[in-house]
């Protein structure tokens, strides 16, 4: 019986690579499940995306209709499809209401993640990935129906356009999760990791591009949030992939910046989850 | 007398329970005063690209915004809380609170002391200053009230608000964040001259819902500025009566809920 068993999942020495993969894709299922789950929370939560996505289109339309038809280089076209895109992409990405590793440290859940033979930030990663294409099938499009009812969207004219764009969303997610297994993992060190995760929820929206355009900030700005900080990398890169915002050339140069700081952020989780298996003392008795 | 002594006993215990875990709540008080100078930074961002955004100038602009956070700053520090009861009714811990001697809604805002958010009142005020300062008002005894009844009015309003779409998880639990898309969404709309939004949007967020008079209309009153959507001028001292209908619809919708309450039990 060497290999895998239709139910539960068995790794054998010899065939590590593929147990790893199985276990991987076994995780991303769960992920996907458990979030499929929620459905009436999958309709109130595209409610509220389409709501601002009204909301924020009206407002960048009216600053581009009020400098002349364009605002930071984008036409209105590309200004309501970065919108409304953004607003699908937002759950997708899930910035914001991840919470889990926090609780789990704070009651001491932890402990039995720990006691697992994956290590903890493949693990979560993992079920991250499926609560991602959970997202995509769900939450991306309504919004982006929503918008293209009310006002003209860009279409791509290059084909590299959309495989770039599909590999910036990975990257997204990947680098998305990467900054909360951070935030979540103040807790750690200060148990209730409340305040990190409100500075990341407001911090978040505003420097990721949610709110407006980053290139709508003085230009050293913009740079300087670019090569610093993940932030960027969650929305603004894959937005401007989407409606060609540069050349192709500048926009796989983003899509580099965004997968390095992706590396970074999985490699700075582990390294500060090897650090908390330190120091860890779980709660409760 | 008893009452009142069982809520202060509430409140400091929420307030044990807060300085143990000093560097969060640090981080907490900081990241609010933080966000609500976003809130207005953003207009200020917007209009760096367009001068004259919707027919007003970034002044203009700037003195609806700051109506809308000092009202919103304020109904959030009172009641923001409330917008945990979907978690509480998730969890039937709002059984423990209904089967006190106590009020309800004020049980429920004492769960989760906002000491957090107090810095930000003094943030939402002083943009306030802001608003007046860079506007020439030609004061009148009329706008010398109106600059006072405006933000309180708004923070009654969006305290309402506040209640309303909390309310809604009595009857639909997961109702989660639609509520938002009323509260966040509703101060969003009030942070710009209305003017920029179009339609339907605007006819049911402006006129229908009311966040038309809650930044909007008063500025106009104050600025002494013609409509150009065509309310008469004075419509900006209805606010408050506008506020005040609002919090009356909030205060039976609440009730009918919690009397439709039933715990989740198993």
């Amino acid at each position: 019986m060497d290999g895998i068993g239709a139910s539960v999942l068995t790794i054998s020495p010899g065939r590590l690579f593929r147990g790893s993969v199985t276990t991987f894709g076994a995780l991303m299922w769960s992920g996907f499940r458990r979030y499929a789950t929620y459905r009436q929370a999958t309709l109130a939560g595209t409610f509220t995306n389409i709501v601002f996505g009204f909301l924020r289109c009206y407002v960048l339309l009216a600053v581009a209709a009020a400098s002349g038809g364009h605002a930071a280089g984008y036409n209105p076209r590309q200004l309501a499809t970065f919108v409304w895109v953004g607003q699908g992409l937002l759950s997708v990405v899930g910035m914001w209401g991840w919470t889990d590793l926090a609780d789990r440290i704070r009651s001491g859940d932890v402990a039995a993640d720990l006691l697992r033979p994956v290590p903890l930030v493949t693990a979560y990663l993992a079920v991250d990935l499926g609560r991602a294409l959970y997202g995509m099938l769900t939450r991306f499009l309504p919004p982006l129906l929503a918008g293209a009812l009310v006002f003209p969207l860009w279409a791509p004219a290059r084909w590299q356009t959309v495989p770039l764009f599909a590999l910036s969303i990975l990257l997204a997610v990947i680098g998305g999760f990467g900054c909360r297994f951070l935030v979540n993992a103040s807790a750690y060190w200060l148990q209730d990791a409340r305040g990190p995760l409100i500075l990341w929820t407001l911090g978040s929206g505003v420097l990721a591009g949610l709110y407006f355009p980053l290139r709508l900030l003085p230009h050293g700005f913009a740079v300087t949030l670019w090569l610093a900080t993940p932030l960027p990398g969650l929305l603004q890169t894959p937005l401007d992939v989407l409606v060609e915002r540069d050349r192709p050339a500048m926009q796989v140069g983003l899509v580099g910046l965004q997968a390095v700081w992706a590396v970074v952020m999985l490699a700075l989780g582990s390294l500060v989850q090897r650090r908390a298996e330190r120091k860890l003392v779980v709660q409760g008795g | 007398m008893g009452e009142l002594r069982a809520y202060a006993a509430l409140m400091a215990g929420q307030f044990r329970a807060m300085a143990s875990y000093r560097a969060s709540f640090v981080v907490e008080l900081v990241s609010n005063v933080g966000g609500t100078a976003l809130d207005v930074g953003t207009v200020f961002v917007l209009f760096r690209a367009g001068r004259v955004v919707g027919g007003f100038t970034l002044a203009e602009a700037i003195l609806m915004a700051s109506i809308t956070a000092a009202g919103f700053v304020l109904a959030d520090f009172a009641v923001g809380n409330v917008d945990r009861l979907t978690t509480y009714v998730r969890a039937g811990t709002l059984d423990a609170v209904l089967v006190r001697p106590l009020g309800v809604l004020p049980q429920l805002l004492l769960m989760d002391l906002p000491v957090r958010k107090a810095l930000r009142v003094a943030i939402g005020v002083g943009m306030l200053g802001l608003g007046i300062r860079l506007n020439h008002i030609h004061w009148t005894p009329g706008r010398g009230l109106l600059i006072v009844v405006a933000p309180v009015a708004a923070a009654v309003f969006f305290g309402a608000i506040f209640v309303l779409s909390a309310s809604l998880s009595f009857w639909w639990v997961d109702s989660g964040e639609i509520g938002n898309g009323f509260t966040y969404g509703g101060r969003d709309f009030t942070s710009y001259p209305i003017t920029v939004y179009g339609g339907w949007f605007r006819a049911i967020f402006a006129y229908a819902l009311g966040f038309g008079f809650v930044a909007y209309q008063p500025a106009l009153a104050l600025l002494g500025r013609a409509d150009p959507l065509g309310v008469p001028a004075r419509a900006g001292y209805l606010s408050p009566l506008v506020a005040l209908l609002v919090a009356a619809i909030a205060a039976v919708v609440w009730r009918a809920g919690v009397r439709h309450y039933r715990s989740t039990g198993s």
